[in-house]
């Protein structure tokens, strides 16, 4: 199994090397007349309006929170689908089904809370 | 160490060879993703794209390159140095390491020695199997869930209002999407019972031919291939999606501020996204390097992500962009539901009717 994983740590070090040599080689061979407008944040070309980090909606919570539990439930889901067939070819089919027919239903009556809270409106 | 020590030497020559073809592989085929998205969309726009550089512009993503590479690097003031120089690294080395687990053609021998064309694989010759990652799709969301961070990063550390807004909705919308995709998989893994990417490519070969194919398996994975096609497509941030560089409302939106390599970097993270996620598709819903015997299987392979990235720059040529509130109502309230029903509806497919294709059973 060892044959299996040391490729991906040799891919990784290529992608690795190839991302820093590029940013290296341009910043030696790139030119440098800083200035202090170029420095400044892009606004437009207007004067930059205070700092950019500043409070900003509350959606964002909300769907990163959602995101963690719904996908937590899927994750949970793939165990289950993976030996869903076995189970069948052991004449327990409808065991697991009804097992995560419920699991599902769970998930569903939440989602649908949500819905109806409305933490899923952007208008 | 024991365990290293008794893999053969061809298994170190055969492993360097296949990192190498791929990462080749998938670097010039993004180069020329950006040639050909602007010869296509500019052919759908009955003009010509780029003309002037090279036979029919044929040298214009190394120009491109070359040009980039000279520019001046500019890190804004108020930035977070290293967080701003290290995103650009964060987007582009999950995009090319998920190619790792993907196999890309059937076995060949060299010098009496069995190579697995998949880069994260190795035969055994005492089973005579190969033996890949067995949590291969895993794999591959985990790394498509590491590139937001470099979008994150890439908005929060410029400290820009643009940024901060391109990146913030950068990361709401990958992962809503993220979501959807993730449970349309569940259908292949029903079908599948295993979540090794090279047992489910051996799974859709076979006597059936292209019915054999998880696309056209069964009506309901048939969806859930599409719908794990366009959330992708909104995973990668590509037109009809790509509400995080809207330039319209937000300039670039979470690469504004970056200039010179580090904005080719976010660029080639996008098309080495859009390749991977042709190449997860094609392996998990298109029957992977399977086809007729008249072509080798990698040319399958390449042919058939070629056409899915196609098919990513007709969209964009045909749909305009969406709204934001729009987007999470297709990805919330839309894909979420219909992929957690469909789920339910394989799994009682499969009960009813096994995992056969169903043309069988009208013929």
């Amino acid at each position: 199994m060892l044959g299996a994983y040391l490729p991906i740590i040799v891919l990784v070090t290529i992608a690795i090397l190839f991302g820093l040599g590029s940013l290296i080689f341009s910043s030696l061979i790139g030119p440098k007349k800083p200035s202090e407008v170029k420095l400044a944040p892009y606004e437009c070309g207007c004067e930059p309006v205070g700092s950019a980090r500043e409070r900003f909606s509350i959606k964002f919570y909300i769907i990163a929170m959602l995101f963690i539990l719904f996908d937590i439930e899927a994750v949970f889901l793939y165990p289950w689908a993976v030996v869903f067939k076995k189970f069948i070819a052991a004449g327990l089919g409808p065991f697991i089904l009804a097992e995560m027919g419920v699991f599902i239903v769970i998930l569903f009556v939440g989602y649908i809370y949500v819905w109806k809270k409305g933490a899923l409106e952007w208008e | 160490m024991d365990a290293l020590l008794a893999l053969p030497p061809m298994y170190y020559v055969a492993m360097v060879a296949k990192v190498l073809v791929a990462f080749v592989f998938v670097l010039l085929t993004v180069a020329y993703a950006t040639y050909a998205e602007r010869k296509v969309i500019g052919f759908m726009q009955v003009r010509l794209g780029p003309m002037r550089t090279g036979w029919y512009g044929l040298l214009q993503p190394i120009a491109d390159g070359l040009k980039l590479f000279f520019k001046e690097e500019i890190i804004p003031k108020q930035a977070s140095t290293f967080a701003f120089l290290v995103a650009p690294l964060i987007a582009l080395v999950p995009a090319f390491i998920s190619f790792a687990v993907i196999p890309f053609g059937g076995n060949i021998e060299v010098f009496g020695y069995t190579i697995p064309l998949q880069i994260a694989s190795v035969y055994d010759p005492q089973v005579g199997k190969v033996l890949d990652l067995n949590v291969g799709v895993l794999y591959i969301l985990g790394m498509a869930s590491l590139g937001v961070y470099g979008i994150v990063l890439a908005g929060w550390s410029s400290n820009s209002k643009y940024s901060l807004l391109g990146g913030l909705r950068a990361s709401a919308q990958m992962i809503s999407y993220e979501l959807a995709a993730g449970l349309a998989i569940i259908t292949v893994f029903l079908m599948s019972g295993s979540l090794s990417l090279n047992q489910i490519v051996a799974d859709q070969a076979g006597a059936f031919g292209v019915t054999g194919w998880y696309l056209f398996r069964n009506p309901c994975t048939f969806v859930a291939g599409i719908i794990f096609f366009i959330c992708s497509i909104a995973e990668i941030n590509r037109t009809p999606f790509d509400l995080p560089e809207a330039e319209t409302e937000l300039v670039s939106g979470f690469c504004t501020e970056y200039s010179s390599m580090k904005y080719a970097m976010f660029f080639m993270a996008e098309y080495a996204n859009m390749v991977t996620v042709c190449a997860v598709t094609t392996t998990l819903f298109l029957g992977g390097w399977h086809g007729p015997a008249f072509l080798p299987g990698w040319m399958w392979f390449v042919a058939k992500v070629y056409f899915l990235i196609f098919c990513c720059m007709w969209i964009r040529a045909t749909y305009p962009r969406y709204r934001y509130d729009q987007l999470m109502r297709l990805g919330w309230k839309v894909f979420l539901p219909i992929t957690l029903v469909l789920v339910v509806l394989t799994a009682l497919w499969i009960m009813a009717f096994g995992t056969e294709p169903w043309f069988s059973f009208i013929m």
